[in-house]
C-alpha cells in the first residue's frame, strides 16, 4: 500500500517523527505466562511413543491415520522413547512385558506422560479373574494420567482421552514458588 | 488309509506298545501309545510310504487330575490322511521321548508343554520355557497349580 496523504498513514505504522513505538506490533516485547505458554508448547507437542501390545493398537493406528488424523492435536508417533513425551498403552500388558513397560518409561525424557488406553491397560480387562499372566492394569507398574475405557475404544475416545490430557498439562504449575 | 486300518497296521508292527484306538467321539480317531514307544511309533508313522505323516499339525499337553497326556495330531499331505496319537503319563514323573528329531517343528510346542505343563521331553535339542519368563515357578496350565501373590513386585 503506497502512503497516501490522502487516505493518512496505515493504522500501525509510527510517524516518523514520533520517536521509537513502545507499543503495538512493533513493540518486540510480549508479556505473559510463563507456565501457559510452556504449557501451551508441550499439550501441542505430544509425541508418543508407539506401544501396541494388543488390538487396542489397531485403533491406535487408525487414530494416526487420516481419517481422524491426531495430527492436528501435534501428537506424531515416534519409535523410540527417548523422542516420546507420552506412553499410549495400547494393549495388555504381561508380567513379562511389565519389566519392558517400566525401562521404556524409564529412557523417556521429562516431563512425560502416560495414557492408558482399553479395558487391559486399565484392570486387566476380560483377563482380570484367574490369569496368572497379565497385570491388572498398567498403574501397578508405571504412573498413568488419563485412563480411557472401551474395549478397544474408538479413536474418538482416544482423541477425547489426548485431550483430556491436553487440559491437564494446561493447568501444571512449572515456575514460581510452588504452592 | 482309514483310522483302523491305520491302527491295525501300528498294532501288527509294535504289539504291546500301541494300546487301543479312541475312535468314537474323537476326530482324527485317536491311537494310544505307550509313553516309551512314542519315538519309533512316530518314526514309522512319518517314513512308512504307505502312511507318511509328514505334518505334524498340532502338540498339546492335557491335565486330566489323576494323569497328563500329551496328544499328537498328524497330517499326511502325500495321502490326504490324518490321525490321533496319545500318550498317557504318570501325574508324578510325566516324560517320554521328544520327537523333534522326526519333525522338527515339534521343538517350540514341545516347550509349550513343558512350560505350562511341566512335561518333560527326554532328549530335547532345546527344552527351555518359551512364554513365561525364565524364572517364573511353576507350571500354569495344571489343574493343581497355585497362583503366586506377587511377581517381581508387581501384584498377580
Amino acid at each position: 500500500m503506497s502512503s497516501d496523504p490522502a487516505h493518512g498513514t496505515p493504522p500501525g505504522t509510527p510517524a516518523a517523527s514520533a520517536g521509537p513505538a513502545v507499543t503495538g506490533p512493533e513493540a518486540h516485547v510480549m508479556v505473559g505466562n510463563a507456565d501457559l505458554f510452556v504449557n501451551w508448547a508441550r499439550k501441542s507437542s505430544l509425541w508418543y511413543l508407539l506401544f501396541a501390545t494388543a488390538c487396542c493398537g489397531i485403533e491406535l493406528m487408525q487414530a494416526g491415520a487420516s481419517r481422524y488424523d491426531m495430527d492436528r492435536f501435534g501428537a506424531v508417533f515416534r519409535a523410540t522413547p527417548r523422542q516420546s513425551d507420552l506412553m499410549l498403552v495400547a494393549g495388555t500388558i504381561t508380567h513379562k512385558m511389565a519389566e519392558r513397560v517400566k525401562r521404556l518409561y524409564d529412557q523417556m525424557p521429562e516431563p512425560k506422560y502416560v495414557i492408558a488406553m482399553g479395558s487391559c491397560a486399565n484392570t486387566g480387562g476380560p483377563f482380570f479373574k484367574d490369569s496368572y499372566c497379565v497385570v491388572k492394569g498398567v498403574d501397578l507398574v508405571i504412573p498413568v494420567d488419563v485412563f480411557i475405557p472401551g474395549c478397544p475404544p474408538r479413536p474418538e475416545a482416544l482423541i477425547d482421552g489426548i485431550m483430556r490430557l491436553q487440559k491437564i498439562i494446561m493447568q501444571k504449575k512449572n515456575y514460581g514458588a510452588k504452592a | 488309509m482309514e483310522a483302523q486300518a491305520i491302527f491295525e497296521t501300528l498294532k501288527g508292527k509294535f504289539g504291546d506298545a500301541v494300546v487301543e484306538l479312541q475312535g468314537e467321539g474323537f476326530s482324527p480317531a485317536f491311537v494310544v501309545v505307550a509313553p516309551g514307544a512314542v519315538k519309533e511309533v512316530s518314526r514309522f508313522l512319518k517314513e512308512d510310504p504307505a502312511l507318511s505323516f509328514d505334518a505334524l499339525m498340532c502338540l498339546s499337553g492335557v491335565d486330566y487330575k489323576e494323569k497328563f497326556a500329551v496328544a499328537y495330531h498328524l497330517h499326511s499331505l502325500k495321502h490326504r490322511h490324518a490321525i490321533g496319537m496319545k500318550a498317557f503319563l504318570p501325574r508324578e514323573t510325566p516324560s517320554l521321548p521328544t520327537v523333534d528329531d522326526v519333525w522338527p517343528a515339534a521343538n517350540f510346542q514341545e516347550r509349550e508343554a513343558f512350560d505350562l505343563f511341566g512335561i518333560v521331553f527326554e532328549g530335547s535339542k532345546d527344552l527351555r520355557r518359551i512364554l513365561l519368563p525364565e524364572d517364573w515357578e511353576g507350571h500354569p496350565l495344571r489343574k493343581d497349580y497355585k497362583y503366586p501373590d506377587f511377581y517381581h513386585g508387581i501384584k498377580v
